[in-house]
């Protein structure tokens, strides 16, 4: 045996353990591409070897499910056969690299999840995670993520509708970047990954395949050290204009019905896209990888293979198509190569320039992929986390403390970036950015239906106690769908940790995702895929666990929603949900005492349910008029928000009186399921009887009104200056 | 009416326009790709908003090549009614179909936003049921539309009525605060000596139905519709 091949495949992160069973189940030692193929679909990437265990963990069926978890995306059926496929991804080590490309092929890679399942693209999210404010690389990595977001989704004519975006030292070294999107399709033409009719053929379309991302999945399936500058070139490069063209292309091929099976080549490209389509097909495949149209000279076949190069598909069509397929390629001025076909033997059979590279049972690349149980211990400091600090100060400095509240950038809002992106293309956008708790749109062919979509994370509440964090953050999207009038459907996930190879990031991570998947039992909201995005980690530093998710829900008239801002003079202003509140773990005890500490409290199931559904019966019924959830910085904060949001600009006139035992806690602490509401004065009974019927607490808190937020008796802050304030552009625009 | 709306690869407004177009003002639109040499009987060309050929070299220098463009400017030299929107404006100007050009926003950056507008002509084509000097709300949404033109050939347009739209602030005055994208004289949109090419930045097919937060852009194609019945 020699001792170059197992040199080379540990070189691309295979293990040893990993390698002897490759040659134990290939029974032989492999070439240098296959040694590729393995250290692609093997790697924490593709593979999911330190997750996979845990992901079964998550409720993937419901009766509006089509399609879940395994595809390029999951489907809900919306009613009205019409159906939702959406999914969401990480692109973060590429990201912090070459933000501006990172960021724009997360994009890219994620409209093609969509696209390939049948769907058009009708909207897009990002959760974005910056370091610290002050932190000299993070101007750059902001605007180079913005532009590069901006420039995919504007070119290829998908609106970027909404998202959130936070800072914390922790990211200094390991931003965030995750993708949403959501497409809409006929229920009944849904298109699969898969090759599952033997002697059909294999075409490769899109752009060449050049030198461009190889080894980027591996590359994101370590932690970086000082060297992450160098790892540049395996980022990815973008054409969005490439991929508008083949969007257009491929749903003009499967309306046309001339797609059997079809795959984007993301990570580790050409390599995943046979493999899996074989795989789920129960089929082999034989391949000519001289066929690929290549834009480097003298590339090798392991180069080929893994290849990222962006805005490629592979798709499978019956024999005696291929005329018509390439002839529509040509329309669109595509490249299009037909590279194989679909066998029945099980193998993966590939070969260049006349000879064989790549010969595998394609079931033992797939199946027999490593699964690893990892150990996983919780934190040693969990304990102290998890404690309280003693807050300075007699608590009557009140107005101080909210002002600081204030100056925080979760106040500001993020227009600067919204503005950027083209948030109203395809004219179905209802509720734009920062308009509300979750973006609407219209369902392009069913109107007056409508989708609302949301994602949500929260890096410090999932740090102190990650199965509280997890089940909150799904609670809370449920909630700002429920905002907008929308019932939630549907849920993906990108779960960004550290390195799973570390006890305490792993308790971490099965912690969260039980309390995701308990969230998602516990509000009827399936998963139907998503990422993990490991290995978020510099220099032995990792990443607070920051699991994110999306959720979709449904509306049945997009005139009928709400939006934060208050609307008319002297409506009543109610909190919707108990007035308790903590500190543990709030914005108010970060700006405070500069500390993430305290034991956050779960959302009680039937308090939670009772909110969302009060609050989606009656902005139906158009008795609620603005509605917002009260989330980081309580409900103080919730108000000036409200205030600041609103189109005239009216302040609010309360009386707080029933906060002054402990005012900075029942004014500034955070607790879950609670939105403050207005309603006209002929409607304040009937919402507090509706209320009173599913045993949501009701208060009236005041009316809205004036130029200032009045709260009596505690503080006044003039409307001009939460403005201000507000105006403020966020750090690094 | 009849309108033909051109696809250029890299166009992304064109379903948009096709949807205004034949569901909310219940007209008859047909789409075009870019490789057919001659247009359809028609009464109005759209040439919509988008990225074609993504932007490269400069925005619309490469679409104006399209084998299309040749009849869509005999189309417009027999008088025919052409509306570019966002990219369209970009292409046109290209085409030598509207005088101008098209420079990158002052800041540098997209801008996707809405704006008020203020009718300054209102005995055009396009501008027929509106307001004389009357505000339209709307969207613009785009990196490039910073327009230009030579001091002379401003002056010229200026004085022959074809700027029909500017970038004005709440009350209608054409402030440098209330441009978004540093345009020359504030203008949003110009047409033709002919008066039957128009260019426009804003989007009024994103401005055409009250769920989506404007309605000031239907007033256009209402002004186009009239016209021809």
């Amino acid at each position: 045996m020699s001792a170059s091949k197992r040199e080379l495949a540990l070189a691309q992160g295979i293990s040893e353990k990993e390698w002897d069973d490759i040659i134990e189940g290939v029974g032989r030692e492999p070439s240098e591409a296959e040694v590729a193929v393995f250290a692609a679909m093997w790697n924490e990437h593709v593979s999911y070897k330190s997750s996979r265990l845990h992901l079964g963990k998550f409720p993937t069926e419901g009766p509006g499910v089509i399609v879940g978890p395994g595809e390029n995306a999951g489907v809900i059926d919306v009613g009205n056969g019409w159906a939702a496929c959406f999914k969401m991804e990480s692109h973060n080590h590429p990201s912090y690299i070459e933000p501006f490309q990172g960021a724009a092929t997360g994009v890219g890679g994620i409209l093609r999840d969509i696209f390939t399942m049948g769907a058009r693209p009708i909207a897009g999210l990002n959760s974005l995670r910056f370091g610290a404010p002050d932190h000299p690389r993070t101007k750059y990595l902001v605007n180079g993520v913005v532009s590069g977001i901006a420039y995919y989704g504007n070119c290829i004519g998908v609106p970027t509708v909404g998202g959130e975006l936070h800072y914390d030292p922790t990211y200094d070294g390991n931003i965030l970047v995750n993708v949403f999107t959501i497409g809409v399709q006929k229920a009944d033409q849904i298109f699969y990954g898969s090759a599952s009719v033997p002697g059909s053929v294999v075409i490769y379309i899109g752009s060449a395949t050049g030198r461009d991302g190889i080894h980027g999945a591996s590359m994101a399936s370590h932690a970086f050290e000082q060297d992450a500058d160098q790892k540049r070139p395996t980022v990815q490069v973008g054409d969005s204009f490439a991929e508008k063209v083949l969007l257009e292309a491929c749903l003009e091929l499967m309306d046309r019905g001339l797609i059997l099976g079809i795959q984007d080549m993301g990570a580790a490209g050409l390599t995943c896209s046979t493999f899996e389509m074989a795989a789920r097909g129960g089929t082999g495949m034989k391949v000519n990888l001289s066929k690929v149209p290549m834009r480097a000279a003298g590339m090798t076949a392991a180069e080929v293979l893994l290849s990222e190069s962006q805005e490629r598909m592979l798709l499978v069509t019956s024999p005696g198509s291929e005329r018509a397929v390439l002839q529509l390629l040509e329309h669109w001025d595509l490249w299009g190569a037909i590279v194989g076909e679909v066998t029945d033997t099980g193998r993966m059979q590939m070969t260049f320039n006349g000879e064989e590279v790549v010969d595998l049972d394609v079931r033992f690349l797939t199946d027999s992929a490593p699964l690893y149980d990892r150990p996983s211990a919780p934190p040693g400091d969990l304990d102290e986390r998890r404690t309280l600090p003693a807050i300075s100060g007699d608590g009557k400095e009140l107005w101080e403390d909210f002002l600081s509240l204030l100056d925080d950038p979760e106040f500001r809002s993020k227009r600067p970036i919204f503005q950027q992106y083209d948030h109203m293309v395809q004219v179905g956008t209802v509720v734009r950015p920062g308009e509300a708790d979750a973006a609407v749109l219209r369902i392009p062919e069913d109107p007056p239906r409508g989708l609302a979509i949301v994602s949500d994370g929260n890096g410090p509440m999932t740090w102190l106690d990650p199965r509280i964090g997890g089940y909150n953050i799904v609670a809370e999207s449920v909630l700002n769908l429920a905002c907008v009038g929308a019932k939630a459907v549907g849920l993906t996930d990108c779960l960004n940790f550290g390195n799973p190879e570390r006890p305490e990031v792993m308790w971490e991570f099965i912690e969260a995702v039980e309390g995701i998947a308990e969230a998602c039992r516990a509000f009827d909201t399936p998963v139907t895929g998503g990422n993990v995005s490991f290995y978020n980690e510099t220099d032995g530093a990792s990443i607070r666990p920051t699991p994110v998710v999306g959720v979709v829900g449904v509306l049945d008239d997009v005139n009928r929603t709400a939006r934060t801002g208050f609307v008319n003079e002297d409506d009543e202003v109610v909190l919707l949900g108990p007035t308790d509140a903590w500190l543990d773990g709030s914005l108010y005890l970060r700006c405070k005492t500069g500390e993430i500490r305290g034991q956050p409290v779960k959302a009680e199931i039937n308090l939670h349910a009772a909110l969302c559904g009060l609050l989606v019966k009656s902005i139906a019924e158009g008795l609620v008029i603005s509605a917002h959830d009260v989330s980081e910085g309580g409900l103080l904060f919730a108000i000036a928000e409200c205030i600041v949001s609103s189109p005239s600009l009216h302040g609010a006139r309360l009386n707080l009186s029933w906060a002054a035992g402990d005012p900075s806690r029942l004014l500034f602490g955070e607790a879950p399921s609670r939105a403050i509401v207005t309603v006209n004065p002929q409607g304040l009974k009937r919402l507090e009887g509706m209320a009173r019927a599913l045993d949501v607490p009701f208060l009236r808190l005041g009316s809205v009104g004036g130029t200032d937020l009045r709260a009596d008796p505690f503080l006044t802050v003039p409307v001009e200056s939460l403005v201000a304030r507000h105006n403020t552009p966020p750090p690094g625009m | 009416m009849k309108f033909s709306i051109v696809v250029f690869p890299g166009s992304n407004c064109d379903r948009d326009c096709h949807h205004v177009l034949t569901r909310v003002m219940g007209q008859e639109a047909d789409y075009v790709f870019h490789k057919e040499r001659a247009l359809p009987a028609t009464d109005c060309v759209i040439l919509p908003g988008g990225f074609s050929y993504g932007d490269y070299l400069r925005s619309g220098a490469i679409a104006r090549f399209s084998p299309i463009m040749d009849d869509v400017v005999r189309f417009a030299g027999d008088g025919g009614l052409v509306l570019g929107i966002c990219n369209g404006f970009q292409v046109m100007l290209e085409a030598g179909l509207l005088p101008g050009a098209m420079r990158p926003n002052r800041n540098g950056r997209f801008i996707c936003s809405d704006v008020r507008l203020k009718v300054e002509n209102n005995r055009t084509p396009l501008t027929r049921a509106t307001q004389e000097h009357g505000l339209l709300t709307m969207p613009i949404a785009h990196a490039d539309g910073n327009y230009y033109a030579p001091a002379d050939v401003l002056d010229d347009i200026e004085k022959h009525g074809q700027v029909l739209f500017r970038y004005v602030d709440a009350k209608g005055r054409p402030r440098d605060s209330a441009n978004p994208n540093g345009s020359l004289n504030n203008i949003a949109g110009v047409m033709n000596r002919a008066g039957n090419c128009f260019g426009m930045m804003p989007h009024p097919e994103r401005a055409s139905e009250a769920g989506l937060g404007s309605e000031d852009g239907k007033v256009l194609f209402e002004s186009l519709i009239q016209g021809r019945g």
